[in-house]
């Protein structure tokens, strides 16, 4: 196993570079799309809920892979051109929204009613009584769930392989071949992973440890 | 103790992996001819992706092509008429880690014969001379692999070894590698690449199965198929070039290469043999 990492280095660190690369992408885009599908999902109006409702619903039961291949042979057919990082990336990051927008729904509507009842009976605005009384509740909640959907989102990055996205699973396809070593490729490669989802498993817990306990 | 619990957990995967690919060996180095004699059956690992090789069809759920029909009379050549071969599907990428763990007896699936490959593989005499070519879009400016420039962009197969051969033939173009035949080829036709490599036979199925894409620029390397087995298994290798050699003489060989590839524009029966 050592002499795959140490034969080729470069190759792995140059996947480790695209699939650090497109969680983070696919993290920052996740949280912000997922959050606004869960406000939607628990707005007032019925249209917009049913809207969030069917965001979710029809993203979250569909595979990625499937998702992901829309991306990567549908829409440069007929849309525009992406290339299978870009579709591999925007794949991801619609797939994790879901779970996401989930996550913060249940955050947020496990938050007392009494805690917006009070906060709206004191003169604030809906928008008001949301990010000072009720987001700093819900967040505490939904720190450990959303830790999980993070690193489910690194290790689902590997979908990326499947459309030539040049990232860590792809990498090690390639040296398999190359190698016919399969098994201590493989092995390799979870240790790979294992450096990018450890340090986030525990940024999680410290976060959940500070905001939580606070 | 948070700590010993999580190595404690490495461990233990560790090992179950190490045990898991001690059993897998377990079964690549017995005797496959003597078992499949016992069994009366080969166990042979095919593509299911590959038009005119190996293509599932998915009406009757059977695999079909001249790897199939090859597998189909070598058996019977080999142990007898009432034997059948199983047959497993691989793709490029699959194959040599399914053979390697025991899951196959040999693989005929439109294996190329490489230095490399014969490091950690036994191959029989080749049974089909293919070669290397380009699959373009109709009117495409690329007709040869001299016109894949910087920019350019070269769809292939994981685990094939045209994609070295492409990259050795057009170093500066970029090469794209998707899992298996029937993905490469979509991939093409929504313009992920301005190319498709692999080797002729392979392309002038796709080109078969859709006209407005056509192979240019004749080969540009050769490409003897062999057929491959775990390394030790000289019983089995002898045993399928003896009866490779017995449908060549009796001409049975020449009628599954006509059923599969005499109707296509420009090919040469002979040039395959």
């Amino acid at each position: 196993m050592f002499s795959i990492i140490t034969d080729h280095w470069a190759t792995l660190c140059a996947g480790l570079g695209y699939t650090l690369m497109a969680s983070l992408i696919a993290l920052v885009g996740s949280l912000v799309i997922g959050t606004a599908f869960a406000l939607m999902e628990i707005s007032h109006r019925k249209w917009v809920r049913l809207i969030g409702r069917a965001y979710v619903e029809l993203i979250r039961n569909i595979p990625l892979l499937v998702i992901t291949m829309a991306f990567f042979v549908i829409v440069p057919m007929f849309i525009v051109k992406v290339d299978g990082f870009t579709a591999g990336t925007i794949g991801l990051t619609i797939y994790t929204s879901a779970f996401i927008a989930e996550t913060v729904r249940a955050g947020i509507e496990s938050v007392a009613v009494g805690q917006m009842e009070g906060a709206r009976s004191v003169g604030m605005s809906y928008t008001q009584a949301m990010v000072h009384i009720v987001f700093p509740q819900a967040i505490k909640i939904v720190i450990p769930p959303l830790g999980n959907q993070f690193i489910n989102l690194v290790k689902n990055s590997s979908v990326l392989a499947f459309v030539a996205g040049f990232d860590l699973m792809y990498q090690a396809k390639i040296i398999a071949n190359l190698t016919f070593d399969t098994f201590d490729t493989y092995l390799a490669v979870g240790v790979f992973y294992l450096v990018l989802t450890m340090p986030l498993s525990y940024l999680m817990r410290y976060l959940e440890k500070k905001w939580v306990t606070a | 103790m948070k700590l010993f619990k999580q190595t404690l957990a490495m461990v233990v995967a560790l090992g179950l992996a190490a045990v898991l690919t001690a059993c897998g060996q377990d079964a690549a180095s017995r005797d496959a001819l003597a078992h499949a004699k016992e069994v009366n059956t080969i166990v042979w690992g095919v593509k299911a992706d590959t038009r005119l090789f190996g293509l599932m069809n998915v009406k009757t759920g059977k695999i079909q092509g001249f790897d199939v029909d090859m597998a189909r009379a070598l058996t019977k050549q080999i142990l007898g008429p009432s034997a059948e071969a199983t047959l497993v599907q691989v793709t490029s990428d699959t194959r040599v880690p399914m053979l390697k763990g025991g899951n196959l007896d040999t693989v005929i699936a439109t294996m190329t014969v490489t230095p490399e490959r014969q490091k950690v593989l036994d191959f029989s005499d080749p049974y089909f001379n293919a070669g290397q070519s380009l699959l373009v879009k109709k009117g495409s400016p690329i007709k040869t692999v001299a016109d894949l420039k910087a920019g350019t962009k070269v769809i292939g197969v994981q685990g094939s070894n045209s994609v070295d051969n492409v990259q050795k033939a057009a170093p500066k173009t970029t090469v794209l590698q998707l899992s298996d035949y029937a993905q490469a080829f979509t991939a093409l036709k929504s313009g992920q690449g301005d190319a498709l490599t692999t080797d002729n036979g392979i392309l002038y199925g796709m080109s078969k199965q859709d006209p407005n894409y056509v192979v240019v620029g004749g080969t540009f390397t050769k490409e003897p198929y062999g057929i491959a087995m775990n390394k030790g298994q000289t019983a089995l290798r002898l045993a399928i070039n003896q009866a490779l050699k017995e449908l060549k003489a009796s001409g049975a060989y020449t009628r599954l290469v006509n059923k599969w590839f005499g109707d296509i524009p420009g090919f040469d029966a002979k040039e395959v043999e």
